[in-house]
């Protein structure tokens, strides 16, 4: 199965890198503002700063959205898909294939963006030795984009299974996480004054540690359960009848 | 393997609408199958079920003696496809889209590249090879869609409908490249066609399905005999109402009219037309030129089509 999946995100990759060229050059843009304009403006604060987590949730979500709504939709609309499921790849490998490709990307932009900001502020602040990035801000930046870019790439994979139309899938992805961006930014505003000054004061005496550990739980959580629904939801029968 | 699919009864229903309504089928190994039919009479839904992505309401299905409905895996392995659509990555190259179902079918490396270069240079289609397919012709897309179905040397190769929608010349450089493929690789093909030319043509042996349900299986020759005799065209002088009853008395004809001022005689199965013609003569008729012709398969199609619709 190992090699099969491996076959899928060869061909997920190479359709990338034939793809247009906003596809190609979408994620320079945001290796260019997480690695190069925020570090630059924050300078060495950009090391240990836990509002960083939050960052490194951001790009997965821009890139995995776009690509992975294309995932089953875009194979159906350009009438690929029945061709793919009547190779001799099971349903896993080409699953599997898809999820990581697209996971896999959006992760490792994070992860460029996360070693360009390291080396941009060093290379701005330089003081004698390089910095690193503080243990809960560097590992759980890593955790925290791993985790996020696959869960967005379950929800979005189990949209594209089902969606007739790339631009269909495109949209209830979007849709999805703008609400997962802006719903809380929008009930916080509704919250009286008070709440929030007591919000952020307990947010800014929190364990970074602990509340990393938190957030990484419960993105495993969901991943894990939006995981096991695209599972079940993957079946080649009914891939063709739709 | 002397019959490298077998069907019996196969049923597949969409609700209340039966596709496929009970078809018992044997292919032979090494030959190429036409499963003929219009539009909509259930022959993409039989290749469907015959590669497992679809399972039976009821009866059963065996290809490479594998059952479809527990060993679809395997029998995909064995198998290659062009479905009713190309399936080509049309971002891709040629050479990537091959070499795409090269690595699918776990093909070692050289033997990827050798049995591209061999197959695109056998099609016309090597030196396009790095273009993306997106901006070739529907014709090298078809081309190229058949060689990525017989890529990994499958033993059976299912065609939905591999020349629709092609012009005929391309059509007919696409037949002949099939015909060669199978008697070069030693292939059996399975294909559905709507073209009876094609079937005519290419097919050893033929089944025709309307509504799902099988009409007719045999060598085209034999479905021209069962839709029919032969039929003789007299041109001349002399022909008459009288006469044309005359001669549907007799035993060997089934038919007779005039017909823009020429004699149509339909004749029985293997009825000869000299009796027919002294026949004529004696009658005073000034023959100048008489020719005969079989049912084209066409038109044993039509007339199996008919009489199953007047059932």
């Amino acid at each position: 199965m190992v090699t099969d999946t491996w076959t899928v995100i060869w061909k997920e990759m190479k359709l990338l890198l034939e793809g247009n060229n906003k596809a190609r050059f979408f994620p320079l843009i945001f290796l260019l503002i997480f690695g190069v304009v925020l570090p630059l403006q924050t300078g060495l604060p950009w090391l240990d700063l836990p509002l960083g987590l939050a960052f490194w949730v951001v790009i997965p979500l821009a890139l995995v959205a776009s690509w992975v709504a294309d995932s089953f939709a875009g194979e159906r609309e350009r009438h690929t898909l029945e061709t793919l499921l009547a190779s001799r790849l099971s349903d896993q490998s080409i699953l599997f294939g898809k999820l990581i490709a697209g996971a896999g990307h959006a992760w490792g932009m994070a992860l460029l963006a996360m070693v360009l900001g390291l080396v941009t502020v060093n290379l701005a602040s330089w003081q004698g030795a390089v910095r690193l990035y503080t243990p809960a801000v560097g590992l759980g930046g890593v955790g925290v984009s791993f985790l996020t870019a696959t869960l967005v790439a379950n929800a979005g994979v189990l949209v594209s299974l089902r969606a007739p139309t790339v631009r269909q899938a495109q949209q209830i992805v979007g849709i999805g996480v703008m609400i997962v961006v802006w719903l809380p930014v929008l009930l916080l505003s509704f919250l009286p004054v008070q709440w929030r000054l007591a919000m952020a004061s307990s947010l800014g005496s929190a364990d970074l540690t602990q509340s990393a550990l938190v957030t990484a739980a419960l993105l495993f959580l969901l991943d894990v359960t939006l995981l096991a629904v695209v599972m079940r939801r993957f079946q080649r029968t009914r891939l063709i009848l739709d | 393997m002397p019959n490298i699919i077998h069907t019996a009864g196969l049923v597949r229903c969409f609700g209340t609408v039966c596709a496929v309504d009970d078809i018992s089928l044997d292919v032979p190994t090494g030959i190429i199958f036409g499963l003929l039919g219009p539009n909509g009479s259930g022959k993409t839904t039989i290749i469907r079920l015959l590669l497992g992505l679809l399972e039976p309401t009821s009866g059963t299905a065996e290809v490479l003696g594998l059952d479809t409905r527990s060993q679809a895996d395997k029998i995909r392995e064995q198998t290659g496809a062009l479905l009713e659509h190309s399936g080509l990555y049309e971002r891709l190259s040629a050479e990537d889209n091959l070499e795409f179902y090269g690595r699918v079918w776990r093909m070692p490396a050289p033997e990827r590249a050798s049995r591209a270069r061999e197959l695109l240079t056998h099609l016309g289609l090597w030196e396009r090879r790095k273009e993306p397919t997106g901006k070739w012709s529907r014709g090298m897309k078809q081309k190229l869609a058949m060689a990525r179905a017989i890529f990994h040397r499958p033993p059976l190769v299912l065609l939905d409908e591999p020349t629709a929608g092609l012009d005929p010349v391309a059509a007919a450089a696409l037949r002949n490249d099939l015909d060669d493929m199978v008697a070069r690789e030693g292939i059996t093909v399975f294909l559905t066609t709507h073209n009876l030319a094609e079937a005519e043509r290419h097919c050893s042996r033929v089944a025709v399905i309307r509504q799902g349900k099988l009409l007719a299986l045999g060598h085209p020759d034999e479905l021209r005999a069962q839709a029919g005799g032969s039929q003789v065209e007299v041109i001349g002088r002399g022909f008459n109402e009288d006469l044309v009853v005359q001669l549907s008395r007799r035993p060997e004809v089934t038919g007779a009219r005039i017909q823009n001022g020429r004699l149509i005689v339909d004749l029985k199965d293997n009825a000869e037309a000299a009796p027919l013609v002294a026949a004529l003569v004696c009658a005073g008729v000034r023959v100048e030129e008489v020719r005969k012709s079989t049912v084209s398969l066409e038109e044993a199609f039509l007339a199996l089509v008919e009489e199953d619709h007047g059932h």
